[in-house]
């Protein structure tokens, strides 16, 4: 009777997981077969701008969901992206290839950078501090025209090209930000679920407790800092040669408070509450076109309605796994565990 | 054989000495208690010990290893675990979470094996989780795996976080008042646990101030009263000890 419904139990927990693998195979197919059914340049457009701004708010979610260190500059790390790759490319002659990887690892060592002084800090001495950063790179972007041409901008930033084959369609962008999403999403979900994002997450939970379980909390922020900061340059990185010119106020204080909305509409913690969020807020700004003159009045209402009515986001809180008790899951009999074993209970 | 050797330490929060030139040996396989009055500096020297607060003057050794004033992780990696007065559990995050988390001074995997999942990524991840099961299911707490550690009863969070400490294979334990607001019953269920743990060669050091557990459960207690050791011996000893019932009853008692 207990193994009947026992194995039920595990039966109606697997067809929840197939249900979900299923709903994420649905929505894989109609990203994909989205540029068919619609041929709308516009449609395009906006599904691409959607991606970017997944990938930047997976990556800021790493540090302010799961590390809970909160960052108001974050659009620094987007800048130094861009920049790096339309710079390589335009005044180097680097491929694109190299270029975004290398607009990646530069806005990680930025990322460091900021993380080495500022990481003893917290709450809003952090906010303070960051926000500070996304200002200084924002005005160096600006003033440093030898190199950035300041506010007159980088245009006509080459598309990238394959063995040959110029690659500047629509399409290419649209179907290689669907790639870099997927990527990005796969990453974030196995450095969560690793020795290294329950790390993040404890240093969250509680620093001090953190610390006494060996956890190095100052290093950990940083990687977190860093890793996060990847993500946000390879998306400059995209963003420069999909739109083919950027200038420092693509980089601005907005950018990152946008960036950060993402992240706390959906739900901290949760990814696919970040991907909702980041797509329900670049498509808000199109639908509210019309009504331009209030349309931050309306973002700005709904995040104060997130934060009064849910505040761990619409997907936020928290999902429980079943830990599975059996001898296979447990790994009984497999190894020896630990030196000094517990002795058996007695009586 | 010592295993903790505490020597001469001070420590001082500007005018006020704490912790005054406080010496003490823990022995390998003890259960030592340290107890006194409030404020007798019984937390403080907790928080020397695993280098939450920097020492002013003295050394501290676990095994032969000095320790003081190293950072409270590279601590905790030697081999120090604690739990705290005031229950600091990762709330938001699962039981079983928590005590993998505990185990983190004996893992290794960066950010490549997460990412990669190489086999020697994923090998650690089995042990860590068989482990923590296993030790979740000894303290009775496997059932609860999957639930909050926030959610658990006020005593099954105090044994979590015993449990937690002990996922990371500590040579010493330190409790700090593990009985607080308990009831007896949890009370007796927690000195059993700690009996089984010392059964097992664990050395232990709390601080308590239910007498009756640290009179049953301790083969040695320091007595400390105004940042000062004022006595130290067996349970039976330290009863009568004059010195002991001044510090607790005031004089003329």
């Amino acid at each position: 009777m207990m193994n009947m419904s026992k194995s039920l139990l595990t039966s109606i927990l697997r067809r929840i997981d197939e249900k979900e693998k299923s709903l994420y195979l649905l929505l894989l197919i109609a990203v994909a077969i989205l540029p068919l059914a619609s041929q709308s340049d516009y449609v395009l457009r906006i599904a691409t701008l959607c991606g970017i701004y997944i990938v930047l708010a997976l990556g800021l979610n790493l540090v302010t969901g799961y590390a809970g260190q909160m960052c108001l500059g974050w659009a620094a790390f987007y800048g130094i992206g861009a920049y790096t790759s339309a710079l390589l490319v335009m005044r180097l002659h680097a491929s694109f290839w190299l270029a975004l990887p290398a607009a990646g690892l530069m806005a990680a060592f930025f990322g460091l950078l900021l993380g080495i002084p500022t990481m003893r800090l917290k709450n809003t001495y952090l906010a303070i501090t960051t926000l500070g950063f996304g200002e200084i790179v924002r005005l160096i972007l600006l003033n440093w025209t030898d190199l950035t041409r300041g506010s007159m901008g980088l245009p006509g930033i080459p598309s990238p090209s394959f063995f040959g084959i110029d690659l500047d369609g629509k399409l290419f962008y649209y179907y290689f930000i669907v790639v870099l999403v997927i990527v990005t999403l796969v990453t974030m979900a196995r450095l969560v679920d690793s020795r290294l994002g329950r790390a993040l997450q404890a240093i969250r939970e509680d620093e001090l407790a953190a610390k006494s379980m060996g956890i190095d909390t100052t290093r950990y922020k940083i990687v977190a800092f860093a890793i996060g900061a990847f993500f946000a340059g390879i998306a400059g990185s995209f963003f420069a040669h999909y739109s083919a010119y950027i200038d420092p106020h693509n980089f601005a204080f907005g950018e990152s408070i946008a960036v950060l909305s993402m992240v706390i509409l959906g739900g901290m913690r949760s990814l696919p509450g970040v991907v909702f969020g980041a797509v329900v807020l670049t498509l808000l700004p199109e639908v509210l076109r019309e009504a331009a003159e209030y349309r931050m009045i309306v973002f700005g209402g709904i995040l104060m309605l997130t934060m009064l009515l849910r505040p761990q986001g619409i997907f936020g809180g928290v999902q429980r796994k079943k830990v599975s008790l059996t001898p296979e899951a447990v790994g009984q009999g497999k190894q020896p565990l630990y030196q000094n074993r517990l002795p058996e209970k007695a009586g | 054989m010592s295993l903790l050797n505490i020597d001469r330490v001070t420590k001082r929060f500007g005018g006020l000495i704490a912790v005054d030139n406080f010496s003490a040996r823990i022995d390998e396989g003890t259960i030592t208690g340290l107890i006194g009055p409030n404020g007798a500096g019984k937390t403080t020297v907790f928080n020397l010990l695993t280098g939450i607060y920097p020492v002013d003057e003295g050394d501290i050794f676990l095994g032969n290893q000095a320790i003081t004033n190293q950072a409270p992780h590279r601590i905790a990696t030697a081999g120090v675990a604690r739990t705290f007065q005031n229950i600091r559990l990762f709330k938001e995050l699962s039981v079983l979470d928590n005590v993998r988390i505990g185990a983190h001074s004996r893992g290794r995997a960066g950010i490549f094996g997460a990412i990669f999942r190489n086999r020697a990524a994923r090998r650690e991840e089995a042990t860590i989780h068989a482990k923590a099961i296993q030790l979740l299911q000894e303290a009775g707490l496997a059932e609860y795996s999957s639930e909050l550690a926030g959610n658990l009863s006020y005593g099954l969070q105090r044994k979590l976080e015993i449990v937690r400490a002990l996922a990371g294979e500590p040579r010493l334990l330190i409790l700090d008042e593990p009985a607080a607001g308990m009831n007896p019953r949890e009370t007796e269920e927690l000195m059993a646990f700690v009996r089984r743990l010392h059964d097992r060669g664990l050395t232990i050091l709390l601080i308590e101030h239910d007498m009756k557990l640290v009179m049953s459960l301790c083969q040695r207690v320091i007595v400390m009263d105004h940042g000062q050791k004022i006595a130290e011996g067996p349970p039976e000893e330290i009863r009568t000890n004059r010195a002991v019932v001044e510090a607790y009853l005031g004089k003329g008692a």
